[in-house]
């Protein structure tokens, strides 16, 4: 909690000093150049403990913890064209611990339980306001020990006649899993050097993973007071799709590694509908139906009640449930048997139902909090349970600046 | 799963036609549907959630967030 609170304050003078430089707009004035528009601050704190981890084939401490600090800045502009281009440039970087690191060695020895990955990304959106149209492409890339990811965007939407918005997008993230296996399968070619000599510290390889997806949307109002959104992926994989640190029991008592197939086809269906109830409720509903074809459905349906105790201050509870069946390839510790052509006992794909709940604030004068930049300030507090026994807490933090 | 796709399809278009035939609003008439807590998108400080979620369980996507990248391995 100190190293949140560091971190929100260090960045919080930050950007108060940038955003001091710049004077204020006339709301009509469209600028030319390009201009800070906004800045958001993101910052988490995740904690979760259980008892079935996958590095232990299904059983052992879960223990997580996980703080996420991600920063964005949108800068603005208009061409000659009178058309809006938006760049917004992100950078995240996030530290977690996990109990389950140090069960790589077979003796639970391992030294490294801690690791940080750093995640930038860059957007840029052209919109048309006259024709209703906007374009779009983006970046993005994460870097952890064992494993890099570069992702790739373009999208489109197109207003409707009558309020609505289509909307398609086509995504591509080419992965590298580093191939870190259990102590007991550590190939010893990866201590070998170039020369025939013995590294220090050992060469594990990787191989890829890639995620294609197409994701499509509509949104119409529908009166006054309500809207929807129609939500869709088609989500394919290839490549290495298991994990190489995830170990698997057989009933013998002798182990392996996690093997799963080496390709994936995934898709989720969803459907956002919000609604504003008298003058200061809103109902803010979603349901997403999931198919893919390693045997995995599931249902998930989530109600946020924000209630406006003021025109510019919130208060949101929510809940969540979510329920999914197991896939083909899932088994608990030492109940796969040899001669499975597919094994896991990562309880992620385990059936099982989740509850989450919880609620946040958000204040959002017009003029700024205390009439400084700092236009949104929203703190949003969750309490995640599954009926495998993985229990879960997680606080989040997001300042605005206009 | 060829046909939970064709039903997809079906669903999807008829809940296009559907909303399509809604009676128009105008500009001046949307002071409800532009308030901020109105957005059909998720809110930035649900960020993370919806990270975790993703990694905790077996199904992502359709939600507007990233649906590949990163391990969650932890």
């Amino acid at each position: 909690m100190k190293k949140i609170c560091l971190t929100v304050v260090g960045m919080y003078f930050m950007l108060l000093h940038a955003f001091s430089q710049v004077t204020q707009d006339s709301a009509s004035y469209k600028p030319r150049k390009l201009k800070l528009d906004e800045v958001d601050l993101v910052s988490s704190y995740y904690t979760q403990n259980g008892d079935h981890s996958a590095v232990r084939g299904g059983i052992g401490s879960e223990k997580v913890t996980d703080l996420a600090n991600g920063l964005e800045l949108k800068w603005v502009n208009w061409d000659a064209h009178q058309r809006k281009n938006t760049l917004t440039a992100g950078i995240g970087i996030d530290h977690h611990t996990a109990a389950s690191q140090a069960w790589i060695s077979k003796t639970g020895a391992s030294h490294r339980t801690d690791g940080l990955r750093i995640y930038p990304s860059l957007d840029w959106t052209r919109e048309n306001e006259q024709k209703g149209t906007s374009f779009s492409l983006g970046a993005y890339y994460s870097n952890e020990f064992n494993y890099k990811s570069v992702g790739l965007n373009a999208g489109a939407t197109k207003k409707t006649k009558n309020n609505g918005e289509l909307g398609l997008k086509l995504s591509a993230y080419l992965d590298q899993v580093r191939l870190i296996y259990p102590s007991e399968f550590e190939p010893a070619s990866a201590y070998l050097g170039p020369g025939g000599g013995e590294r220090k510290h050992p060469d594990y390889g990787s191989t890829p993973r890639q995620t294609y997806t197409a994701s499509f949307s509509f949104t119409q109002i529908i009166n006054t007071r309500l809207q929807a959104a129609f939500l869709l992926d088609l989500v394919e994989q290839h490549g290495y799709l298991g994990l190489p640190f995830h170990r698997v029991y057989f009933t013998d008592a002798t182990d392996s590694v996690e093997k799963l197939p080496s390709q994936r086809f995934k898709l989720p269906l969803g459907f956002r509908l919000n609604y504003f109830l008298g003058d200061r409720i809103i109902l803010r509903s979603y349901y997403r139906y999931y198919v893919d074809d390693w045997g995995l459905r599931s249902h998930t349906a989530s109600l946020e009640a924000p209630v406006k105790l003021t025109p510019f201050f919130s208060v949101t509870p929510f809940y969540r449930y979510y329920v999914q069946t197991a896939v083909n390839y899932f088994a608990p510790y030492e109940q796969h048997v040899k001669t499975d052509a597919y094994y896991t006992s990562n309880y992620a794909l385990s059936a099982f139902t989740s509850n989450f709940f919880g609620a946040g604030i958000r204040l959002a004068p017009p003029k700024g909090i205390l009439d400084t930049h700092l236009s949104t300030l929203e703190i949003r507090y969750g309490h995640y349970t599954q009926t495998t026994d993985l229990v879960s807490d997680v606080i989040s933090l997001n300042l605005q600046f206009k | 799963m060829k046909t939970t796709i064709l039903l997809s399809g079906c669903l999807a278009f008829l809940i296009a036609g559907t909303m399509t035939a809604c009676s128009s609003v105008k500009e001046y008439q949307k002071s409800r549907i532009n308030d901020s807590e109105m957005t059909l998108s998720n809110r930035k400080a649900e960020k993370n959630e919806l990270n975790f979620q993703s990694y905790r369980e077996g199904a992502s996507g359709a939600n507007g967030g990233k649906t590949g990248g990163g391990c969650g391995c932890n």
